[in-house]
């Protein structure tokens, strides 16, 4: 099949709050190409993991709606697909690994039973087939000994491993697209090192597309093709990551790079000031304004930037931001 | 900072902490957890040492033992000349004014009953005998010094944003002049885009004030970026210790290079030639610890030495300490 | 980046009001009518209980008419006992009584089990397992009967029997105490106030304790009401102070006659459970207003 295997168009999110409605996920427009790695990043709040939930078909019941747009999957419409629908492909086509492995395992089942609990429900295995099946996802995950852990409890293993099992469990029925939603946050630099490793190795064995969302640019930088970057429900920023970190078209995307202290190459005694991106991500009353949503953190703001929201502009590099100044930028 | 003449302020002696731990229920026997072993290190006056590690390593223990917040098990602790460890009572209450903390996270180190002024003025009132009034004004001189608005003053810790929290935190730290400030983590919990600000805050403070920090961080992009020395810890243990040039640009210990080499980077130039050392599996068990490096189990050029015998941390020559049994004086990597 | 002439002003951010935790913790009680109702029953409850007796002077150990008048006949609203006593005066009466005892006996069990728990987790080793089996101990005696056993050796005065409810429902408040300073010791705040160079008493008291609050209160609220039911229990069975009036003595004293005037004990019975039930909702509210996970942040 041609064509995207994901499409994301104008899609809205509104959430109902006690204070009223209001749109999480405001216009958001993107593409995700057969085994291609795109990330999402951007501060808590801007609505990375809402959009990964929308893709899911997992919004929070009675709080979050789809109210316009269009999500499609391999052709499929996904905002108006039936809840057995969605459970289908949720489990086989999409899935989707989380920041906390400590929490998303259940504590009373082996992580075998866990494993093969998912084949069965989806791939109709048997009850044997499924446990062989388990041992070799996990020896694929890197697990030492996958024979002899396979009978472990979750607490049995550490942080790393846990999030190994995960990955296994979302790999189980071989789908399209994994979604990871800051799957190394919890985990030491080093163990964060064998995950992306893992990570990009089963991209190339598989062909899965992934959905990184982080919040870190070197991870980003590491793993991804193209990124997303979000601020307060909108897409300020998308494009090709290489040409992004040379040269950001958007403000805020500028101020992500520039404000972390990055291990560099060339160590000078000298320490240059970081770059402050002043003052926090606007709260959700906010969101929804005609107007650029950071323009009262941003150093470039003009009048304009208050009384209208900025349409996503084109470069030829494929970088596309949403900032009336981008150019200059 | 660097051309004055180096005055050690803090001399830690080879601190140990260690924690009983029960194992197979009730009346199973006791063994030790060492959580911080044999370490040792010096903080100069005005500058910052930073302890890195992962979890487990026990930075932050050992941070908590120098403030005496946790008890430690053997060694010495020298505050310009006094011995913090030996200290009781209405001793150790005045050494608590020269050695104060900063909180990882700024939700839970805030108590949530307290006005924000209340809690910058917490250690004046309990340590020293200002008049209220005088603690007042200290706490609002502090609220310029973090750029905190005086309006804030009486609104409570939810009402703040994390960054502002953790800069209330900070003006807490401030409030009794301290010596050193223990940095525990300052950033980790906060957004990317807030972190820079509370990092150029601790150094314009640092600045001002003179302050001395020890930062306990795992965040090796923050570390070179703060600090003047860097000490790296694995399992309790120091491995490598060494001024900031040497260490990044030198790291000898095979889990600092390993380390060093896993810190995802947006640079492009050294994402190209930095080779990833990838070091396989998990920690050894920190109560069975095994014989031995207690690296051995995960060190890509291990030898037969390293498993039985513990290497010791030694000065190679310009104080850059290694505990490796393959390096040696001429500095070479061992990669 | 470019030198920007004319940077539009942005509108000064707003600094919040400062609202007392108490504020907030009303409007979420506020928002359970539930509870609201049970609150405004409590307050009409006791406004009778403190003015009843003054606006209906009739004695209520008094024999004012013939026995069994049933409720709404020769002007008695809810008639007469056995003995020819007013029902009404009775009941205005005991729920003096009861109302004092249920706040007393809280009282008692609050200082006991808070005391302990306090001690227990902020201490922790020995003092923890010494205190917890002591706190064991009285967990597993049958309640009922020991709070009779004491009653009945020290006599059946007002303040005994406080004390006895006191003493045989602590337990539960020395858990939950326990249990919260356990989770608070550990957080950063602490740890901070302790660097910051608080004396024990001060952290256990001054800055452990008043985070430690909400669900202690929830369990005092609903501690109000066990221990009115506790009451009744004994004085259901005589164990009580013959110069008093309570609702549980009511119901004992006319069980006999169920069957003939089941009003005499229905009534009283009723008061039990409306007073009860406006206490359990309260309490229900006061767990919405202080647990601070249903809060939005």
């Amino acid at each position: 099949m041609s064509g995207p295997l994901l499409k994301v168009e104008n899609l809205r999110i509104e959430l109902t709050t006690r204070d009223g409605v209001c749109p999480v996920i405001d216009d958001l427009s993107f593409e995700l190409e057969h085994g291609e790695n795109l990330s999402f990043v951007g501060e808590s709040g801007c609505g990375k993991s809402m959009t990964a939930l929308a893709i899911m078909g997992l919004l929070p019941e009675g709080v979050g709606r789809v109210a316009a747009g269009s999500i499609t999957f391999d052709g499929e419409e996904l905002t108006t697909a039936s809840r057995p629908r969605l459970r289908d492909i949720r489990g086989n086509e999409i899935s989707m690994i989380f920041q906390e492995p400590m929490t998303s395992l259940n504590p009373v089942y082996t992580i075998g039973e866990q494993i093969a609990e998912v084949l069965r429900a989806h791939q109709g295995l048997s009850q044997k087939a499924a446990w062989d099946m388990a041992v070799e996802l996990l020896d694929a995950v890197r697990i030492p000994n996958a024979k002899g852990r396979v009978g472990d409890y979750p607490f049995q293993m550490s942080g790393g491993q846990r999030q190994r099992v995960m990955i296994a469990m979302a790999l189980a029925c071989q789908p399209k697209i994994l979604i990871a939603d800051e799957p190394t946050t919890a985990l030491d630099v080093t163990v964060q090192a064998q995950i992306f490793d893992l990570l990009r190795d089963l991209r190339k064995d598989t062909g899965t597309s992934i959905i990184l969302i982080t919040h870190d640019m070197g991870a980003v930088a590491e793993m991804a093709e193209r990124m997303i970057v979000m601020y307060a429900g909108r897409g300020a920023e998308i494009g090709p990551v290489d040409q992004i970190i040379d040269h950001a078209r958007h403000p805020y995307t500028k101020g992500l790079i520039s404000c972390v202290p990055h291990i560099v190459d060339t160590l000078t005694d000298e320490r240059a000031r970081l770059t402050e991106v002043p003052g926090i991500v606007p709260g959700l009353a906010e969101f929804g304004r005609d107007m650029c949503l950071f323009a009262s953190r941003c150093g470039m703001r003009v009048e304009r930037c208050l009384q209208e929201r900025p349409p996503m502009q084109d470069f030829e590099n494929g970088q596309r931001a949403a900032c009336w100044r981008a150019e200059e930028v | 900072m660097a051309d004055e003449t180096k005055t050690p302020l803090l001399k830690v002696e080879n601190l140990g902490v260690r924690f009983a731990v029960k194992r197979g229920g009730g009346f199973g026997h006791k063994s030790w957890l060492h959580a911080v072993d044999d370490v040792s290190f010096t903080v100069n006056r005005g500058e910052t040492l930073a302890i890195v590690g992962e979890s487990g390593s026990g930075k932050t223990t050992a941070a908590l033992a120098v403030a005496r917040l946790v008890d430690a098990w053997t060694g010495h602790v020298d505050l310009s000349g006094h011995d913090i460890l030996a200290m009781e009572g209405e001793e150790l209450r005045q050494v608590r004014t020269k050695v104060q903390f900063i909180f990882q996270d700024p939700y839970s180190s805030l108590n949530p009953r307290q006005r924000a002024e209340d809690i910058v003025r917490e250690p004046l009132a309990s340590l020293t005998d200002k008049s209220k009034d005088e603690q007042r004004e200290i706490a609002d001189r502090l609220f310029a010094a973090v750029g905190l608005r005086p309006e804030q003053k009486r609104l409570f810790p939810h009402q703040f944003s994390g960054g502002q929290r953790q800069r209330i935190g900070i003006a807490r730290a401030l409030a009794t002049q301290p010596e050193l400030i223990i940095c525990d983590e300052p950033v980790s919990a906060l957004d990317v885009a807030v972190q820079a600000q509370i990092l150029n805050l601790l150094k314009d403070l640092q600045e001002e004030f003179g302050l001395t920090y020890l930062f306990i961080s795992h965040d090796l992009g923050v570390v070179q970026h703060m600090c003047d020395s860097i000490a790296v810890m694995y399992m309790g243990k120091i491995v490598e210790h060494a001024d900031r040039l040497s260490l990044f640009d030198n790291p000898l210990h095979p889990y600092t290079a390993a380390l060093l080499s896993a810190v995802p980077s947006v640079d492009k130039a050294r994402r190209a030639h930095t080779k990833r050392i990838l070091i396989p599996g998990d920690p050894p068990d920190p109560v069975n610890l095994p014989k031995g490096c207690r690296f051995a189990n995960r060190c890509p050029v291990a030898q037969d030495i390293c498993r039985a015998e513990e290497p010791e941390l030694i000065d190679r020559g310009e104080g850059h300490r290694i505990a490796c049994h393959l390096v040696d004086d001429s500095r070479q990597s061992v990669l | 980046m470019t030198e920007t002439p004319q940077m539009p002003e942005m509108p000064e951010e707003s600094i919040p009001k400062v609202r007392h935790p108490a504020a907030e913790a009303w409007e979420m009680f506020a928002r359970n009518h539930a509870a609201v109702v049970g609150l405004i029953v409590l307050i009409l409850i006791t406004l009778g209980a403190v003015f009843g007796p003054m606006l209906y002077p009739t004695d209520p150990f008094d024999m004012v008419w013939a026995p069994f008048s049933p409720p709404g006949q020769e002007g008695f609203l809810l008639g007469t006992d056995y003995l020819g006593r007013d029902l009404l005066a009775m009941i205005i009466n005991g729920a003096r009584v009861s109302l004092i005892i249920g706040l007393a006996a809280a009282v008692v069990s609050i200082f006991i089990g808070v005391t302990i728990g306090a001690l227990a987790g902020f201490y922790r080793g020995w003092v923890e397992e010494a205190l917890m089996r002591f706190t064991e101990f009285f967990q597993v005696l049958p309640t009922l009967l020991f709070s009779m056993v004491i009653v009945a050796l020290f006599g059946a005065s007002l303040p005994m029997i406080t004390l006895a409810i006191g003493i045989v429902s602590w337990t539960a408040v020395a858990r939950i105490t326990r249990s919260e300073f356990l989770r608070i010791r550990e957080l950063e705040y602490v740890m901070a106030s302790r660097a910051s160079g608080a004396k024990n008493m001060k952290l256990m008291f001054r800055v452990i304790l008043p985070n430690a609050l909400p669900p202690i209160i929830v369990q005092s609220a609903l501690m109000v009401g066990s221990a009115i039911l506790f009451e009744a229990g004994l004085s259901f069975l005589g164990l009580t102070d013959p110069n008093v009036v309570s609702w549980g003595q009511i119901i004992g004293s006319n069980r006999q006659y169920i069957l003939d005037a089941s009003y005499t004990v229905t009534i009283p019975g009723l008061a039990i459970f409306i007073t009860v039930l406006a206490i359990s909702l309260v309490g229900d509210g006061l767990n919405d207003a202080l647990n601070p996970k249903l809060r939005q942040r």
